[in-house]
């Protein structure tokens, strides 16, 4: 079969006059339709970097990335991203951030009712319709992470990037917010990659967790699968033998076998 | 307008002390006056120490001036020299034998067409400067230094050019009132977060699209810095330049009433160019206001 999204030979380095640190070293990954996966690693391991490759947002210096076996070395609302900070802009209401994208990826195959109707369908899959005329700054962190969840999924993606989504949140609403994710994943069964340094966020929701070693030069140091069912549910994973299992691997992978060295 | 405010105040000042327990006993019972009451002590602790102080700076100025053979005339010899002035500020006895009015209508005029140039040439540069790293290292040497020259050393030159009183004195203004324009909308165009930028390219905005949706809202409050200091600038400067150039204009007025003696009517004008001055400010930054709405807080 064929891979839907192909993370091939990449490489990436950044020169800065004399200095040049190479980043990434060699990533390769394949990632089939309608997977969730995880890229996990210690802070400063390039892995956002590798997403903001997948997003077009940076370029690699050597190797790319294919998608549907097409090479995509520009960002585009096919992998449509989640940002870390939600990057709603503040001067539009919320209706008009998610409509922002909206307008442009749908502007010849829907008509302006539609549009609208399809801005309106995605708030409501991320339950933030009755905040559609408020602004940013007048909705909790939470609900704007929300709002840039919906801003990504109305572009319909064909792969959803998500870049620590829910590191800025307080752990309440992030356990709250995965669960949301994980239910708009099962109804739409997205593609999604996500970046997070949360063990056990990341065995929640993915498929597959990919560990990161540490940088310079940072490589694929083990994939994960997680064999859970899915629906996944918080409160039975806690004590599921399975769950703790893959929860162990990657904490030994982390803490053990590539603990994080501060730089002195 | 003056007096309500003085007695609301002279009613207020005997409140305080007495109603403050009212109010938090009885909160249900009246809380629309209250809210009014509010509002007017409010409006009274702006309002009064201003009118207090240029009260007594009114009658130190009387007492100074109303002395025989002082050289400037105390307020009250300049209310009485200027009353047909400020009471019929629209006449017109043709040249520049005109009311108040027709002089600052024609200030207004000229800053109006010099200050909207230096608005759009201002942002537009701004703008190039600010997205733009070879512009930037090109023009914003030039800019430091020609934004350093005095509004009025521009004045020659340009009658030289224009050859014409009225094109000279609106180039004055747009160039001394461009480059806050230029500098601030520059920044503002250079501090736009990263990822906005990452939101416009993911979304795949055009230029254009980008420049409006994006650029203008995340810029505006820099560029209404920019806009502020510019509309100062420009009535600061148009008041000397009206002065070297004649004609109907405000500036004119005041150094028509200088060579004739009549110090007067120079404070009468002093006292409309401050008051216009201030509502020009205050014009622009109500506007930066309404259109800056979201993007101030953040």
């Amino acid at each position: 079969m064929q891979a839907y999204l192909k993370l091939d030979h990449i490489d990436k380095t950044f020169t800065r006059g004399n200095a040049t640190t190479e980043v990434l070293k060699d990533i390769n990954l394949t990632i089939d339709k309608g997977e969730y996966v995880s890229i996990i690693g210690h802070s400063g391991c390039g892995k956002s970097t590798l997403l903001n490759i997948v997003a077009g947002l940076t370029g690699a210096t050597r190797g790319g990335v294919l998608l549907e076996n097409r090479e995509v070395n520009s960002p585009g609302p096919d992998r449509a991203v989640v940002f870390q900070n939600h990057s709603l802009l503040p001067w539009l209401t919320v209706y008009e951030n998610v409509k922002l994208g909206v307008d442009k990826v749908f502007a010849r195959t829907k008509t302006r009712a539609e549009r609208d109707a399809w801005v309106m369908h995605n708030l409501n899959l991320v339950q933030m319709a009755h905040a559609k005329d408020k602004r940013p700054n007048e909705i909790s962190g939470g609900m704007k992470q929300r709002v840039g969840i919906a801003r990504a999924l109305a572009m319909e993606p064909k792969v959803l990037l998500l870049d620590e989504p829910f590191g800025a949140l307080d752990a309440l609403t992030r356990a709250h917010l995965q669960d949301s994710v994980m239910a708009l994943h099962q109804k739409l069964g997205n593609t999604i990659l996500m970046i997070t340094h949360d063990v056990d966020e990341a065995v929640l929701l993915s498929d597959r967790i990919v560990m990161m070693t540490n940088g310079p030069s940072a490589r694929i140091g083990e994939v994960l699968e997680v064999p859970l069912a899915r629906p996944r549910k918080r409160l039975e994973l806690a004590t599921n033998p399975g769950y703790l299992k893959c929860r162990q691997r990657v904490l030994e992978f982390l803490y053990e076998r590539h603990r994080f060295v501060e730089a002195a | 307008m003056s007096m309500p405010a003085v007695k609301t105040d002279a009613a207020m000042t005997a409140l305080p002390v007495a109603s403050a327990p009212v109010v938090t006993m009885t909160p249900k019972r009246a809380p629309q006056s209250e809210k009014y009451i509010k509002m007017a002590r409010e409006a009274a602790v702006r309002v009064v120490p201003p009118l207090i102080v240029v009260a007594l700076l009114l009658v130190v100025w009387e007492l100074i001036c109303r002395r025989a053979g002082s050289a400037l005339p105390p307020p009250s010899r300049v209310f009485s020299d200027t009353r047909e002035l400020i009471f019929d500020p629209f006449f017109d006895h043709g040249g520049i034998d005109k009311g108040l009015f027709w002089h600052l209508s024609a200030s207004l005029q000229r800053v109006a067409y010099g200050y909207s140039i230096a608005a759009i040439v201002g942002i537009a540069l701004g703008t190039l400067v600010g997205q733009s790293v070879w512009a930037m290292r090109g023009l914003d040497p030039l800019f430091q230094v020609l934004r350093t020259i005095p509004p009025l050393a521009w004045l020659p030159l340009s009658l030289a050019a224009f050859r014409d009183g009225h094109p000279s004195a609106i180039f004055v203004i747009f160039i001394t009132s461009v480059w806050p324009i230029i500098i601030n909308t520059a920044v503002g165009i250079r501090n736009i977060p990263q990822d906005y930028r990452n939101v416009a390219a993911v979304v795949q905005l055009n230029p254009l699209e980008f420049f409006t949706k994006i650029m203008i809202p995340a810029a505006a409050p820099y560029m209404f810095t920019g806009l502020r200091i510019g509309i100062g600038l420009s009535w600061l400067a148009i008041v000397a330049a009206e002065m070297l150039i004649g004609g109907v204009g405000i500036g004119f007025f005041i150094w028509d009433a200088w060579n004739s003696s009549h110090i007067s009517e120079i404070i009468l004008a002093l006292f409309y160019v401050g008051i216009i001055g201030f509502v020009l400010d205050r014009l622009i930054a109500g506007l930066a206001k309404i259109v800056t709405r979201g993007t101030a807080v953040n």
